[in-house]
């Protein structure tokens, strides 16, 4: 059950893809989300879902993976749906009790904002399935390097995510361990009420935060052990450089990023038509 | 009571690319009252399979009868399967998490639905067991040493009052004044208490003074199995599976090798230390 929690997962293959640099794929990503604000007609979804298909086709990641991260906001799309359905008010009324109502303009908004979401985990899923949490954030890393100069520390909050998402395993592993201890002293968290569940969550959680600070503590000490005093004169191992294929990536983000904008005017446009 | 296992095999994540095979076949029988000791190098499926016994891991193909009856035939019974087979396991110490120590220690026999008196008789029962003063009944659990650490969470276990104590590696970590301690709570439990211990260790010294049996894991399987002496005897093979007989057999395979006659089923210090003073007695004479 525990083993099911997939956060920044990778999907470790060969692909077009995966070959890209970083800082290609984040910038890209964020065009990708700025664009699914900028389009108002479903031509305009239908091309983003043309252009996102084939790059998962392309990043031989099963379809599958991608659609899991959809499942975890499942709510989140009900929820969001609901509201549009019946709280839109417009002229074509359909159905109406008490305060609710179903018009034309309700229906058609609620599409697009579910649509809207489904396309935005779905892009970003795209992004940590084919990027390794490391080049994620050595990328990251370099993209706030710009803000340094206003006293952002880059690089300290680059080497806080990477340590967090190398976290991340270990610690489901321990809190899988001290589940099973506890079971074997008789705890039960499946059953009971809520009140009776929430308390049987202690004799995990009391020992996980405890283990948790535990590690933090001997990784500082092994981090200052090593010398490890931050950015300063600090050189790296992995040297990121741009290929012609992250050019080539740039130049069709480009393209894709002129046709949304074409396709916004052209709706304003012949808003009749769509 | 008795553990019959009969053709346990176990799979991690089957049907994905991280299959992996733990356990393979393993049949064995655990009778009432045995000391059981139980090696294998890392990842030969030893831990694997204690989880097993208490049905914490239900098992892939395969049965555990526990007096002729499969410890998952009733899920309402797994409690009690729980109760009676204790399970420690490795750093349990990392498990406390009450605000004292007694409240720790009582966290097992409270959810086994025991009376008041019962938990309060178990609770001090286990932690005399392991020879922690009154002093610290009321201290956190936080406060003490690692050694006393280990020992309350032992004592968690045994308050359930357990026929059955399985300990995965409880010395690993310790120095040697704790784990002397421990070792001799455990003994002391088997002796007096006559319950049923399975010891998982990395110390074949510990493992040649203590058991009655050895279990030897090696690939999810069970290789070999007998007393220490059988055991021990076949070095090359014990070798060959990443482990080792105890130290002194070494000792006495070199002296042999030097011309003293001496026997090669020497494998506790104790021993070794009477068959050398009779050798030094007859060489004088």
């Amino acid at each position: 059950m525990i083993r099911d929690i997939t956060i920044g997962q990778f999907y470790p293959v060969e692909s077009p893809i995966h070959r890209l640099d970083a800082r290609v794929k984040l910038t890209l990503t964020f065009v990708y989300i700025v664009t699914l604000f900028l389009i108002n007609s479903f031509v305009g979804y239908l091309f983003v879902i043309a252009v996102l298909g084939a790059s998962i086709k392309a990043s031989k990641v099963p379809l599958k993976f991608m659609l899991k991260g959809i499942k975890g906001i499942m709510v989140i799309i009900i929820f969001t749906a609901f509201i549009n359905l019946f709280m839109t008010r417009g002229e074509q009324l359909l159905w109406q009790w008490g305060f609710l109502s179903l018009t034309v303009e309700g229906i058609v908004l609620a599409l697009k904002m579910c649509m809207r979401l489904i396309l935005l985990i779905v892009g970003s899923s795209l992004l940590t399935l084919t990027t390794t949490p490391i080049q994620l954030t050595d990328g990251i890393e370099y993209m706030l390097r710009p803000f340094k100069r206003f006293g952002m520390p880059a690089h300290e909050i680059a080497m806080m995510m990477t340590i967090a998402l190398r976290f991340i395993p270990t610690l489901l592993d321990e809190t899988d361990k001290i589940m099973k201890a506890q079971q074997a002293r008789g705890a039960d968290f499946d059953t009971g009420s809520l009140m009776q569940k929430a308390k049987s969550l202690i004799p995990i959680l009391v020992p996980l935060f405890i283990s948790a600070f535990r590690r933090a503590e001997e990784l500082a000490m092994a981090m200052e052990a090593r010398c490890y005093h931050g950015d300063e004169n600090r050189t790296r191992m992995n040297r990121m450089q741009m290929h012609r294929r992250d050019y080539g990536a740039f130049v069709v983000g480009a393209i894709y990023l002129v046709v949304i904008i074409g396709l916004r005017y052209a709706g304003n446009t012949f808003s009749s038509l769509i | 009571m008795s553990i019959q296992i009969n053709h346990l095999t176990y799979i991690y994540n089957p049907d994905t690319a991280f299959e992996k095979k733990a356990l393979d076949h393993v049949s064995l029988e655990i009778k009432k009252g045995e000391f059981i000791g139980l090696i294998g190098h890392t990842g030969s499926g030893k831990s694997t399979l204690i989880q097993h016994l208490n049905g914490i891991i239900t098992p892939t193909k395969g049965e555990i009868l526990l007096d002729g009856e499969n410890i998952h035939k009733d899920k309402a019974k797994l409690r009690e399967v729980r109760r009676r087979i204790g399970l420690a396991f490795q750093y349990p110490e990392y498990q406390l998490f009450e605000m004292t120590v007694y409240k720790d220690v009582a966290f097992g026999p409270t959810n086994m639905k025991l009376s008041p008196e019962e938990i309060h008789k178990n609770v001090v029962a286990a932690l005399e067991t392991v020879g922690i003063a009154k002093e610290l009944y009321e201290k956190s659990p936080f406060d003490l040493s690692g050694g006393q650490k280990r020992r309350v969470a032992i004592a968690g276990v045994l308050a359930m009052n357990p026929e059955v104590l399985i300990l995965d590696e409880p010395t690993a970590g310790l120095d040697p004044k704790g784990r002397d301690e421990i070792l001799q709570a455990i003994k002391h439990l088997h002796e007096e208490r006559g319950i049923t211990v399975i010891l998982v260790s990395h110390s074949m010294e510990d493992v040649a003074k203590l058991v009655d049996r050895i279990i030897v894991m090696h690939e999810g399987k069970a290789a070999m199995e007998g007393t220490p002496k059988e055991v021990f005897r076949h070095v090359k093979e014990l070798e060959a599976m990443g482990l080792a007989a105890p130290q002194v057999s070494y000792v006495f395979a070199a002296l042999k090798e030097k011309g003293f006659d001496v026997p090669l089923d020497v494998f506790t210090v104790e021993e070794a230390k009477s068959v050398l003073l009779d050798l030094v007695r007859q060489v004088k004479a």
